[in-house]
């Protein structure tokens, strides 16, 4: 059964897509790496999944699902890490669907926000302020956050980006653990090799799909080399889509 | 001695006592909006939004002469209406909101003087920038009193979702819907007090008992909310030693009050336990873990 579809989709800013009419399906309880260079749009796809930007054309279907529903761990860049916060006040906010606006945090609440920040390994550090931390322990706050939301489906944007070996290990144990409670998960990914390892699926983007399907059939050099001839610039003198009136034609 | 110099005034004369009380009821609540307004990186648009409200309480002077209720009630209009064109333009075009702002302030600033200098003297021109907290009335007082109520429950309304907003806002817009609202609702909080400290201090140097406290608190605690207590303190500090010094040198009580502010952020830049310079050349010995 589809937990997301994808119905020629098209994401951007300012009417430059980002993402180029992309169609396709994620298996609930998928395991998907999303890869491709810098500028390909991985991060544009998973905005459009969470909700944070709407399609400039075509349409995301998330089974059921609100958007709120989903976890989402954004690059920690996107984070004020000078705002005066703790860790366990940062994680506790992954209580927003339990405690919303006004809700207590409780003693039930309290002990699942311990235990999450105690899975990532980072027993002690509940009062430390998140602008003490390092980019390691930031990035094991951010998947604690994660595990409390408990949702169906969960996106990672570029989750191990900056990280030791054994963080790297730790996190993708609970990624693997994730996938074995049936959640579907999607990841942004510069690892060739995590993704030929670890991850079942994979998309590779380049502004527009080069490839999706089983790894070891996607993961080829020639789609590599197709991705990396991708143009990352803007064309501020582009005509309008010419697919996009073929599209609504054919509809 | 001590007494009548610090305590006297407030025993024997109502006026200082109706100030007393109004500078308080203005730390209690403009100081938390400071403190968000610094973490927020706002504290620019703070001073743009003060500029903001002069058209609004120029019209009103225009319209009722030196009556606090037609110049508030103008300011509140006019500072909403800029927080909320400002707000919108940045939101939905992506120029940053300073720079949205200080195309609308630059605008209010120049014809609120405009239509001051069509009525008033220089002397009207003079109390409006810079307000006049010893003329304070029992009706005036009511209002700003009200105004700092409003703002504390408001802002325990969306406490929450500004705090998530600061420091992750993608994660909020994840989860919630609240963040456009409540960013919105702070920016109506920002001009309520601005308003609020008009009265008392001008448009000029309203802002400077919401800015200078957090600035203060920002060199003496890493919690929001201990920072937030220590910005209200060092309002309420700043407002009654600005007070007892305009009473006993005949400065003028809104730039004393600012200039006491400023005393504490000096103190504080070069002896705060965060990030003050004396801290940082004589940090001790380090640590074992």
């Amino acid at each position: 059964m589809a937990q997301l579809a994808f119905r020629n989709v098209t994401l951007g800013y300012d009417r430059h897509p980002a993402v180029h009419h992309l169609n396709g399906e994620v298996a609930s309880g998928a395991l998907v790496a999303v890869i491709g260079p810098n500028g390909a749009g991985k991060s544009t796809l998973l905005r459009g999944i969470v909700g944070i930007l709407k399609p400039l054309d075509g349409s995301i279907h998330l089974g059921g699902l609100d958007s709120r529903d989903i976890a989402y761990l954004p690059q920690s860049a996107e984070i004020d890490r000078s705002f005066p916060i703790s860790v366990f006040d940062f994680v506790g906010t992954g209580l927003w669907r339990d405690a919303g606006l006004f809700g207590g945090i409780g003693k039930v609440a309290r002990v699942k926000i311990l235990r999450a920040i105690a899975s990532v390994g980072l027993n002690g550090f509940e009062n430390r302020s998140i602008g003490t931390l390092s980019g390691g322990q930031m990035q094991r706050v951010l998947f604690a956050r994660v595990l409390l939301q408990n949702a169906r489906v969960i996106v990672l944007d570029e989750p191990f980006n900056a990280i030791d070996s054994k963080t790297t290990a730790d996190l993708l144990a609970l990624v693997k653990q994730w996938h074995g409670e049936g959640r579907t998960v999607l990841a942004a990914l510069h690892d060739m090799e995590m993704v030929r390892t670890h991850f079942t699926e994979t998309l590779i983007l380049a502004r527009g799909p080069v490839a999706w399907g089983p790894t070891a059939e996607v993961l080829t050099p020639e789609n590599l080399m197709v991705a990396m001839r991708m143009c990352e610039a803007f064309d501020d003198s582009a005509a309008a889509c010419a697919a996009d009136d073929a599209h609504s034609q054919a509809a | 001695m001590i007494y009548d110099a610090l305590i006297g005034p407030f025993t024997e004369f109502e006026f200082m006592r109706r100030a007393l009380a109004a500078v308080i009821a203005l730390s209690l609540a403009g100081a938390p909006i400071g403190v968000f307004l610094m973490l927020r990186r706002m504290s620019l648009v703070g001073d743009a939004m003060a500029h903001a409200i002069l058209p609004g309480a120029a019209v009103g002077f225009l319209l009722s002469g030196l009556n606090l209720f037609a110049m508030t009630a103008g300011g509140l209009i006019a500072g909403f209406a800029v927080a909320i064109l400002a707000g919108v333009v940045a939101r939905s075009t992506g120029l940053k909101e300073d720079a949205s702002l200080a195309t609308f302030y630059l605008a209010s600033l120049a014809l609120g003087v405009t239509i001051v200098s069509i009525k008033g003297t220089n002397i009207d021109l003079l109390h409006v920038l810079f307000g006049n907290i010893l003329a304070m009335d029992d009706q005036t007082l009511l209002v700003v009193a009200f105004n700092a109520t409003v703002t504390l429950l408001v802002l325990a309304v969306i406490y929450r979702p500004l705090v998530i907003e600061s420091v992750d806002p993608l994660f909020l817009r994840t989860v919630s819907r609240a963040g456009g609202p409540a960013h919105l609702a702070f920016l109506a909080l920002v001009v309520v007090n601005l308003v609020n400290g008009f009265q008392a201090l001008g448009t000029l140097l309203a802002v400077g008992l919401m800015i200078l406290p957090a600035g203060v608190a920002r060199f003496w605690s890493r919690d929001l909310t201990a920072m937030i207590c220590i910005a209200v303190i060092a309002a309420a500090v700043s407002g009654y030693a600005g007070l007892v010094l305009s009473f006993q040198t005949r400065v003028p009580s809104g730039p004393a009050i600012i200039l006491v502010a400023t005393v504490l952020y000096v103190v504080s830049v070069l002896f705060g336990g965060v990030g003050g310079l004396v801290r940082q050349m004589f940090p001790g010995r380090h640590l074992e873990a």
